[in-house]
């Protein structure tokens, strides 16, 4: 080959630092994946924004307001937890929401990242290691469950549900307990291998129980004991009676506030740990 | 080697079926009948339980907040209100979901149309083939729900047993649209849409409460989707309070029907034998 | 057995294929030659009645596949590019579930499938996942599936496209048994050494057209030398050197990575290279190929 081949070639190996390279994927590269994720969802960024506004003008103004004509009219207007029936259901369903796209996102992307589209092989070959995958991953996730949660917080300070102030509470709150889930459910699917139709008994079997059973659309109290452990078990009602006391002033102990962040903080750090090592040993290969 | 090789026979439909029809339905059913034996039996059975979780949680929980809902006229227990709604709303789901995301995955990825349109099967065997294969699915929800709302006490009156076939009137007539509709859809993405549809239909159609609370306008956007109408036939049908509207309800399905089977075997063809 | 005349299909303005005439007996193996995108594929789904024609007319055991296709396709073994098989289903499965849709008897598909099952050599993976089979292990299946309803015909798109050479010999041994049965094979493939392999006969295909037909051995005498002298000098420099070894052999063709130089003696052109002071990085002497019938008709590689 002569020389004029070379310059300005396809492997132009002088004109990058790869030491500075590594430096920099060390320290940011959770950020790049988390950038590749977010640059990956704009395929589906219509039906996304859609159905994050239009899910709390659907679940709030359609569902809620309807229930709420009948529960009020046999409680009367302060007959659950001592406000209307829709300031009681909305902060508990934009959790609902957060939850089930938290864990959508991880079901599928998770699995999808190891066998459809093997993207976390191809991460794992560049100088980003495990740890940024599963983290970057998340964050990705949390920036698709923050926009939900901005739609559902705008649709109560638009139609006046509860206190406004208390409204953006929920944006901290929601991206605590859709991480906590997150991490969870991608503890669970990295370690699937073929999807022989387990990945959607989360939804059946997870999810959609948990949103039934954890006092979303009713206080947790009226269901009898032996079903009320589903709820002290499930992020979501610590995460709803967290969101209920910031938007209506719901009493909260102190010692409650700490079970419930401290519940929704040990899940989330637990199955973050399990995932970055299911992770590492099935990306070492 | 057999001594005698047979050789495929030769189709005997005549008339204007002729090509889109080879009178085979049966082996695409028994297709069917055979991975759900082997493989997703598990998968099949599970989705029996969502409907049975939403009436536990909203019948007993929300039922003790809201008392009785008014239906025709007659004071009706929460649960035993949104039971048949549940029981209809399961029917369309399970149509929708096996001849929307199944359908897509075969037609997209797995190719099996493909294989069985190379064969001496056409596109009608092939459609209703899947769509049998739905109501089979339907049936075994349908009939599980009613053992469970029966045990709970929520059926009011022995026409509840009727809820059964008009289960499946719903299904087919879900099921036979569905498929057209999918064969339209080219990314998952576009499954997405399904769900824009299915959500407001399954929150808003009288399901969890009357839809007399909306203003006029959206009633009539309401009754005009199918669900609503086959919520109001099943609640007849459980609670015993007949109207002559049922009579409405199951024309609408009907034609629904009929014209989603003609579509779908129109998309079919014009997909796969062109 | 097929015949067609004027064949033409066309999708909006792209012309797949271009009225194209060929006919197929009996018993014989018949080839299409050609690059991706040269309308193989299409005239196959044309031919299996999956697919309706612009204009011309086709003629398929004796019907027309417009108004006759189940009728056609009852009759032909059909294994598409992808192996698309039933991937829900385990091996055996597969071909009696296949068998059904002909409408055939469940007692004697479940016969007939062991015995396929055998002559493509999977006995042992009989009970296996269809997904966990090998790329040649898949396209053996298929075959067996395409014979499961007797065929007149076996209609093959690009058999051994994808495959190992250690799995292409296992799958062309196969085709040959077939062959020697008597079983009419249709097949397309961009390889010249399958061609080569299997057909009696074949058409070479370019942009939708017919560009010659003949035997193998009859398209390289009448298109190509006997010999072919390859030669590299590097790829900057090929085009230059071909200047300078214009006039030996009967022709030059330069490609990218390399310099054809058709001679029916290949080692004399190679001494004529060397006196003219040139000295090749690399250099074989080859006998022709169909890849160098298609060369001369088109201009173009097979394989690009």
């Amino acid at each position: 080959m002569s020389g004029t081949v070379v310059d300005g070639g396809l492997a132009a190996a002088g004109q990058v630092d790869h030491a500075a390279v590594a430096r920099s994927s060390r320290a940011w590269g959770w950020w790049f994946v988390a950038e590749h994720r977010i640059r990956a969802m704009r395929s589906y960024v219509a039906s996304a924004v859609i159905i994050g506004l239009g899910s709390p003008f659907l679940f709030l103004i359609g569902l809620g307001v309807g229930l709420g004509l009948l529960v009020d009219a046999n409680q009367g207007s302060q007959g659950v937890d001592g406000v209307p029936y829709l300031v009681f259901l909305a902060p508990a369903l934009a959790m609902a929401g957060a939850m089930q796209t938290s864990s959508q996102e991880n079901t599928y992307g998770v699995f999808g990242g190891f066998k459809w589209f093997p993207m976390f092989f191809a991460m794992n070959g560049t100088p980003i290691g495990p740890a940024h995958i599963v983290l970057g991953f998340q964050v990705a996730v949390l920036v698709r469950v923050l926009v939900s949660l901005v739609a559902f917080v705008l649709v109560m300070i638009l139609f006046r549900i509860g206190d406004p102030l208390g409204a953006v509470l929920l944006l901290p709150i929601g991206l605590l307990m859709a991480a906590a889930v997150g991490f969870a459910v991608m503890s669970w699917v990295a370690t699937q291998t073929e999807d022989r139709g387990q990945l959607s008994f989360i939804e059946r079997f997870v999810v959609v129980p948990l949103t039934l059973f954890s006092g979303t659309y009713f206080p947790l109290e009226t269901l009898p004991w032996s079903l009320q452990w589903v709820g002290w078990i499930s992020p979501l009602w610590h995460a709803a009676e967290l969101g209920r006391a910031a938007l209506y002033g719901a009493p909260l102990p102190a010692a409650m506030l700490l079970v419930h962040v401290g519940y929704l903080v040990l899940l989330g750090a637990v199955t973050c740990a399990l995932s970055i090592r299911t992770f590492r040993r099935r990306l070492d290969k | 080697m057999t001594e005698q090789l047979l050789e495929a026979p030769a189709p005997t439909i005549r008339g204007p079926l002729r090509g889109l029809y080879a009178g085979n339905t049966r082996s695409v059913v028994a297709r069917g009948l055979r991975v759900i034996a082997r493989n997703n039996w598990l998968i099949v059975v599970t989705g029996f339980f969502e409907p049975v979780f939403y009436l536990l949680s909203m019948g007993i929980g929300l039922g003790a907040l809201i008392g009785t809902v008014e239906f025709y006229g007659v004071d009706v227990p929460y649960a035993a209100y949104i039971a048949p709604a549940l029981m209809a709303v399961s029917a369309m789901n399970g149509a929708v979901y096996d001849s929307t995301m199944n359908v897509f995955f075969k037609m997209n990825f797995a190719k099996l149309y493909q294989q069985m349109l190379s064969t001496s099967l056409g596109p009608l065997d092939v459609a209703l083939g899947e769509i049998l294969l739905a109501l089979f699915r339907g049936l075994l929800y349908a009939c599980g729900f009613m053992v469970v709302t029966s045990l709970m006490g929520l059926n009011l009156s022995w026409t509840a047993v009727l809820a059964i076939p008009a289960a499946l009137v719903i299904a087919f007539g879900f099921a036979s649209f569905g498929m057209a509709v999918t064969s339209y859809m080219k990314t998952f993405q576009h499954l997405d849409y399904v769900y824009f549809v299915m959500m407001p239909m399954f929150l808003l159609s009288a399901t969890f409460f009357p839809i007399e609370v909306y203003p006029q306008g959206v009633q009539w956007v309401i009754q005009a989707m199918p669900l609503w109408h086959g919520v109001d036939m099943v609640r007849q049908l459980t609670t015993g309070l007949i109207q002559p509207s049922i009579l409405l309800h199951l024309l609408y399905f009907a034609v629904m029907i009929v014209v989603g089977l003609w579509f779908t075997t129109a998309r079919l063809k014009a997909l796969f034998l062109r | 057995m097929i015949e067609a005349r004027g064949l033409r299909k066309q999708y909006g303005d792209f012309t797949a294929v271009d009225g194209i005439d060929f006919a197929i007996e009996p018993g014989e193996a018949f080839g299409f030659l050609g690059p991706n995108g040269a309308g193989k594929s299409t005239t196959m789904r044309m031919i299996a009645a999956t697919s309706t024609r612009t204009s011309g007319d086709l003629q398929v055991l004796g019907f027309d596949p417009e108004s006759h296709g189940p009728e056609i396709r009852a009759q032909l073994g059909i294994v598409p590019q992808a192996d698309q098989l039933d991937e829900e289903l385990r091996v055996i499965d597969n071909l009696v579930v296949y068998g059904r849709y002909f409408g055939l008897p469940l007692p004697y598909v479940k016969r007939r499938a062991e015995e396929l099952l055998d002559f493509a050599q999977l006995t042992e993976k009989r009970k296996a996942r269809v997904d966990g089979l090998s790329g040649g292990m898949k396209r053996r299946l298929t075959i067996a599936r395409g014979l499961i309803n007797s065929p007149k015909a076996m209609l093959l798109d690009e058999p051994t496209t994808g495959l190992d050479p250690q799995a292409r010999h296992v799958l062309w041994d196969r085709l040959f048994r077939l062959k020697e049965e008597g079983t009419t094979l249709v097949l397309t493939t961009h390889y010249m050494d399958e061609a080569e392999q299997l057909c009696d006969r074949l058409v070479v295909v370019d942009k939708g057209a017919i560009v010659a037909e003949g035997s193998p051995s009859a398209l390289i005498r009448q298109y190509s030398t006997r010999e072919v002298l390859e030669v590299r000098f590097g790829s900057s420099r090929n085009a230059e050197a071909a200047e300078r070894i214009e006039g030996i052999g009967s022709r030059i063709e330069v490609l990218p990575d390399r310099v054809l130089v058709y001679d029916d003696d290949g080692e004399a052109a190679m001494a004529a290279v060397h006196e003219r002071g040139l000295q090749p990085i690399t250099s074989l002497v080859r006998r022709s190929s169909l890849e160098d019938v298609f060369l001369r008709l088109t201009g173009r590689s097979l394989i690009e």
